[in-house]
């Protein structure tokens, strides 16, 4: 009778693989204990390609800004540490908040209208809120970042070294509860909403779905995601570089996302591990080639592998229990 | 303070020449295919760079090496269509956007490899240096080239769509390409012409650039917004209004450079998304336009 309650339930449920995925952030501590420092960047780059998908891959709306909100949660965590508010956690939703106001501002500019004004949109805003970091150097520290930013330790007790280690539990922390919070919504009744949204909006408004709302729900509960992805790396770095806000930032994200899969939760974590370890081996023999690496990824994967790696790897396990079930019969 | 003012506006409209004839074939592709081409502007960073490579390799002079960066973007740009763009014509547009990105980043990363990350240079002919004086205005001489470039380009697209049997395809695909399609037109071919035409014009813009607003491998990004901005405003694939608002863009750069140096890039932001607030499809809408 209640089928959709049913498939909802169905959902929900972790499959082992889900787990296995989980317990490879503890392992990867244990495993690479001197790569703690690319680990955070990455878990923090995943909550921010997290907070991509759910905008982008669930709700369809295409951005090219979002490190609008990135920045503007590292720059609201990081002037907090700077001006004495040293509690990282308060921090983080203080930056979380911050970023929500102003995609609350922005999301009736964003949320109606077509695919086209909305890219113009967010790219518009995107190069804005950079502009304005760049001008506002008394606040912002301009081009030569935001210095003097002091974190004091988690709940108290675990400070932040240089190793990373504080920073490393810290990110995945918040990466996980993230991850549950969109893994959750997605898989709500406004998630499949969300869904109808992107497929097709008349039919979506017909069946009684508020279509700009569902919209502007979603962006500023990812603007959210994003603003801690911001306010973490402001905290675990300690410093504020205005390139948070930076173009490049805004298509960094969505490559990885595009890379690890969209609209799958999972695609950005894959995609920001892939992308970052790829840089941190490729970018330091030389930058300029790792731009032109990226963009030949990019454009192998809009030709070949749409859905990126995780639907490669959902498919590739569906051809093996196949061939499974054929042999035994 | 008159004087002043006119001269900001002729370097307005000069700036805003360039802009037209550097986004106008971006205009056409997206009016026509509805094909977002964020490459658009390398396509004219190209452009540039073949005009520098001409001059300095080849030892052309300023024309004819012009007319080489012309022909051989504006084959670059079919080979890009023919060979990449053309396999997401009918995706979404998130895929346009990621593939011209990627486009964009690699011929970035080329020009870099190729021709350095610093500024490049032209030296153009000696009858278009120094400054012309009406009366008591001063006007740069090449900033008039260019004005007389960018009319010229206006006019002759113009009669191009309105008077050649092409013209005419072109404006029955923008309108309605499925029932151009059935009249048995070759939308398809035809989109190519235009990708060439846009390029070859992209191209000119891109050349005749490098000594008004330099060169380097940044361009195709610097410049993409200002460009995605012009065709918003008036309207994809609209020829008229792409000139016009690549002259109020033009003027309100040079304007606010002028007058209000510390805002910088602020204003154009803010007037795109004024703009978009309040006409969500552009100064002239998408679907009622002449050419």
């Amino acid at each position: 009778m209640n089928g959709g309650a049913h498939y909802l339930r169905e959902q929900r449920r972790w499959h082992w693989a889900e787990i296995v995925f989980w317990l490879l952030v503890p392992a990867a501590w244990f495993v690479f204990p001197g790569y703690l420092v690319l680990g955070t960047q990455i878990l923090i780059a995943a909550l921010f390609a997290l907070s991509l998908d759910l905008v982008m891959g669930y709700a369809g709306i295409v951005t090219l800004g979002h490190a609008a909100f990135f920045g503007i949660g590292a720059y609201v965590a990081g002037k907090l540490g700077q001006q004495g508010w040293t509690e990282p956690l308060s921090g983080l939703f203080i930056a979380a908040a911050g970023a929500a106001f102003v995609a609350a501002l922005t999301a009736r500019l964003v949320c109606r209208g077509n695919d086209l004004s909305r890219l113009m949109i967010t790219l518009g805003l995107g190069m804005l809120f950079y502009e304005v970091a760049n001008k506002a150097s008394s606040i912002t520290g301009g081009l030569d970042g935001m210095l003097d930013i002091v974190i004091s330790p988690l709940l108290g007790v675990f400070a932040f070294d240089m190793w990373g280690r504080t920073a490393y539990v810290y990110s995945a922390i918040c990466l996980f509860v993230g991850f549950l919070l969109a893994r959750h919504l997605v898989r709500q009744p406004f998630g499949l909403a969300l869904h109808a949204v992107r497929l097709n909006p008349v039919r979506s408004g017909a069946i009684g779905i508020d279509n700009t709302r569902a919209l502007s729900r979603i962006y500023i509960l990812s603007a959210a995601m994003a603003g801690v992805a911001g306010a973490l790396l402001a905290q675990t770095n300690q410093f504020v570089a205005i390139d948070v806000l930076s173009f490049q930032r805004s298509a960094d994200v969505a490559t990885m996302l595009i890379i690890g899969g969209l609209g799958q939760l999972y695609g950005g974590l894959v995609g920001a591990t892939g992308f970052l370890v790829a840089q941190d081996s490729l970018a330091a023999i030389n930058p300029v080639y790792w731009q032109f690496w990226l963009g030949l990824v990019l454009i192998l994967v809009v030709l070949f592998v749409r859905g990126g790696i995780v639907a490669l790897v959902r498919r590739m396990a569906q051809r093996l229990r196949h061939r499974q079930q054929r042999r035994q019969p | 303070m008159l004087i002043n003012g006119i001269a900001v506006l002729l370097d307005g409209f000069a700036y805003g020449a360039l802009l037209f004839l550097m986004s106008v074939g971006l205009s056409i592709t997206l009016g026509l295919m509805g094909f977002v081409n964020l490459a658009h502007m390398a396509i004219a960073m190209l452009g540039g760079y073949a005009l520098v490579t001409g001059m300095s390799m080849l030892g052309w002079s300023f024309f004819p090496a012009l007319a080489l960066a012309v022909v051989v973007t504006s084959v670059l740009g079919v080979v890009l269509e023919r060979g990449l763009f053309r396999f997401v014509y009918g995706a979404p547009p998130l895929a346009q956007v990621l593939l011209t990105v990627g486009a964009l980043f690699m011929i970035a990363a080329a020009a870099t490899y190729i021709w350095g990350p610093g500024l490049q240079a032209v030296t153009i002919p000696e009858f278009l240096e120094g400054r012309l004086r009406f009366g008591p205005v001063g006007f740069s001489r090449y900033r008039l080239f260019l004005l007389l470039v960018g009319l010229a380009v206006l006019g002759l697209l113009h009669v191009g769509m309105v008077r050649t049997r092409f013209g005419a395809m072109v404006r029955a695909s923008v309108d309605d390409q499925d029932v151009a399609r059935s009249l048995g037109i070759p939308v398809d071919k035809v989109f190519m012409g235009a990708f060439a035409v846009g390029s070859a014009l992209a191209a000119l813009g891109g050349a005749l650039s490098v000594q008004a607003m330099g060169l380097d491998p940044g361009f195709g990004l610097k410049y993409l917004v200002l460009a995605l901005l012009i065709v918003v405003l008036g309207g994809a694939g609209s020829i008229m209004g792409t000139f016009m608002a690549s002259m109020l863009i033009g003027i309100a750069i040079i304007a606010g450079a002028y007058y209000m140096p510390a805002m910088g890039a602020f204003i154009i932001y803010l007037l795109m998304i004024v703009v978009l607030t309040l006409r969500p499809t552009g100064l002239r809408s998408m679907r009622r336009r002449h050419p």
